[in-house]
């Protein structure tokens, strides 16, 4: 047996254990969604109180992801930089996979999943996430399109109209996404118009961090050491998102200081809060952005891609810790019917709410990152996505 | 002389019969022009809700008594609710408890769905199945409510419930279903018959007379002349909802 071949019989055998272990994790999801269609969500931890709990932190940051991984695509097509034109198909795979893998898990999680078509057929065009919807929809029908131009030999001239039309529906796409926090005008933790420009930070944020985690699989897979050039280039955008995400974060929280009616949830977020506090600090400033920064910033990153593959890694976390934050500790804080008031009813008026998830709404969660990874490893193994780059049309000195 | 004075007496007594039989003729044809007045606002099921209507209601908190639970209990038993109140359990009406956190005044108060004229779940709803009628009655149609639970993050009033097991016994006008949101709906089952929802029925068979429900857009109901004559207040009146229910005494 010749070393190729026995390198594909390796190969694929790694794929198809692959496939498994993504498909056993799908079953699990599976089980949990048929479990609570027939017993009810009495079985999750979410309540009259915090009425969207787990399942939804692992969906939103897969959507706000999905349109962010995109990104690497629209700098090489918009912007011309080759080197993120080499890594755009992968890109445009991952954001297809990662809206899918948010997307089914919001389904899964509806009272009533079998009336998805109602929700295709009966629009409320007053409704934010009506739009939503429709731009979901759109993303994948513009992304696939704008796949085939990059991947088709006679189509790449349209690569560009494809590849700029992408990113304007995907900046819409995530002005909707933090739009559906953002109009809530109730609620102390949302009412901030603020909303969607810091999701489309946070986006890009986790959407880059996300790629660089996948890339950085698929190359240790593939045995292919990535240029130093590029990991410098990757890194230092993904600070510079990072950093901006940090920014955000501190104006949202800044503004909400200066009004006297919001201390009290600030108080609560940042001082407070418990889990939400220790969430907020720990995990989407520390996990998410400083230690990051610093293992970026660290000068031996440059060559080394361990070190920026972790800070990647641990941005995601840290996205999956502010999804928590902005989603459950803006439920876990009362709303305020009677401002001055102290209030208390038999429904919980007044008082911060609890929520706990279940074994359920973990499963239904991670089935989002297994849908996405299933997607991504079947497209992979079948079609050519790993970023191949040509040095000799490179200028490496390009920014 | 004394005939004339009995004829001043027959006269006088006609004039009496009269009178009493005019009062007697009243007493006995007001309950029928008070049942006409009731039944006014029924329609039959075939019309639809008409926008000349738009139902209201003024609440009382100097006369919603301590400890009185009259109206939540009639609301459970009306709708078919469990009257459970864990933190899975559906509740459209509650007694909430109020305290001024600077002058220390207290009040308790009947909160439920507003009824809001610009509704903020209507306006997230992406299916459309949190609606608002034409007589301004905010209901979710059950057949087209995904169960996103958007509207319940959108409602100030935490009026909504989501159904999160199954439901048996449920009451044949009271339509409500597993994996759906749902609050409190006037009772619309009674007011389209001409009747008031069950929590008011229950306020004034207390004596309590706190709830006060009926036509906003009447001048000559009780509660458009109530409105008009004593302050009342909207809660979260800064959110410009313009809230069917209204509260006096806050």
């Amino acid at each position: 047996m010749s070393i190729t071949q026995q390198n594909f019989d390796n190969k694929s055998k790694q794929y198809w254990t692959l496939l498994v272990l993504g498909g056993l994790v799908m079953l699990g999801t599976m089980y949990s969604f048929f479990t609570l269609e027939h017993h009810g969500h009495i079985l999750t931890g979410m309540n009259n109180q915090i009425v969207w709990g787990l399942p939804h932190v692992f969906a939103v940051f897969l959507i706000v992801a999905a349109s962010g991984v995109l990104n690497v695509a629209s700098i090489g097509s918009v912007f011309g930089k080759k080197i993120y034109k080499a890594r755009a198909p992968l890109s445009g795979l991952l954001a297809i996979a990662m809206l899918a893998g948010g997307l089914a898990v919001l389904v899964l999680d509806l009272g009533r999943p079998d009336r998805l078509i109602v929700a295709m057929t009966h629009y409320n065009f007053r409704s934010i996430f009506a739009w939503n919807m429709i731009f979901y929809n759109g993303f994948f029908a513009i992304v696939g399109l704008y796949l085939v131009t990059l991947m088709s030999k006679n189509l790449k001239a349209y690569s560009k109209p494809f590849g700029l039309l992408a990113f304007l529906w995907r900046l819409a796409l995530t002005t909707l996404t933090g739009s559906i926090f953002g109009f809530l005008v109730a609620r102390a933790g949302y009412n901030s118009a603020l909303y969607a420009p810091m999701f489309i930070i946070y986006s890009f944020a986790y959407g880059l961090a996300a790629f660089i985690v996948v890339q950085s699989v698929m190359y240790k897979w593939n045995n292919i050491e990535v240029d130093e050039h590029i990991l410098a280039r990757l890194k230092n955008l993904l600070a510079v998102f990072v950093a901006a995400s940090l920014y955000f974060t501190v104006v949202l929280h800044l503004t909400n200081l200066y009004y006297a009616k919001e201390w009290d949830y600030e108080h609560f977020i940042l001082v407070s809060g418990g889990v939400y506090t220790a969430m907020f600090w720990i995990g989407q400033i520390l996990i998410g952005g400083i230690i990051p920064l610093a293992l970026i910033f660290n000068p031996a990153a440059k060559k080394n891609p361990a070190l920026v593959f972790t800070a990647a890694l641990l941005v995601v976390i840290g996205g999956h810790a502010q999804m928590y934050v902005t989603i459950i500790g803006g439920q876990a804080f009362p709303l305020d019917l009677f401002p001055g008031w102290a209030q208390s009813s038999t429904f919980y008026d007044g008082v911060i709410h609890h929520y706990t998830p279940s074994i359920w709404e973990i499963l239904l969660g991670i089935g989002g990152i297994a849908t996405a990874f299933l997607i991504t490893t079947g497209a992979v193994h079948i079609l050519k996505f790993l970023p191949e780059d040509d040095f000799k049309d490179i200028d490496l000195t390009e920014h | 002389m004394s005939e004339q004075n009995s004829n001043h007496d027959a006269e006088m007594d006609r004039r009496d019969f009269l009178k009493v039989g005019a009062g007697v003729a009243g007493v006995t044809l007001a309950p029928g022009v008070l049942l006409y007045g009731m039944n006014a606002y029924a329609r039959p099921a075939d019309e639809p809700a008409s926008s000349k209507v738009r139902w209201g209601m003024l609440i009382d908190t100097t006369k919603c008594a301590d400890g009185c639970n009259d109206c939540v209990t009639a609301c459970d038993t009306e709708n078919g609710l469990s009257g459970k109140t864990g933190p899975q359990d559906s509740q459209w009406i509650r007694k909430l408890h109020i305290k001024n956190l600077e002058t220390g005044v207290e009040h308790d108060l009947p909160m439920m769905c507003q009824h809001c004229e610009n509704p903020p779940c209507v306006d997230v709803c992406p299916t459309g199945a949190s609606m608002k009628r034409a007589d301004g009655i905010v209901l979710v149609d059950r057949h087209i409510c995904i169960g996103c639970r958007y509207c319940m993050m959108a409602c100030p009033y935490k009026a909504r419930s989501f159904v999160h097991e199954p439901l048996h016994d449920q009451k044949p006008d009271v339509p409500r279903g597993q994996g759906c949101v749902e609050s409190c709906t006037f009772c619309v089952q009674r007011v389209d018959k001409g009747e008031t929802p069950a929590c008011v029925e229950a306020c004034d068979s207390a004596n309590h007379n706190a709830m006060l429900f009926g036509d906003l857009k009447d001048p000559n109901s009780d509660i458009a002349k109530a409105v008009k004559t004593y302050d009342s207040t909207e809660v979260r009146a800064d959110l410009r909802l313009n809230t069917g229910v209204r509260y006096q005494g806050i």
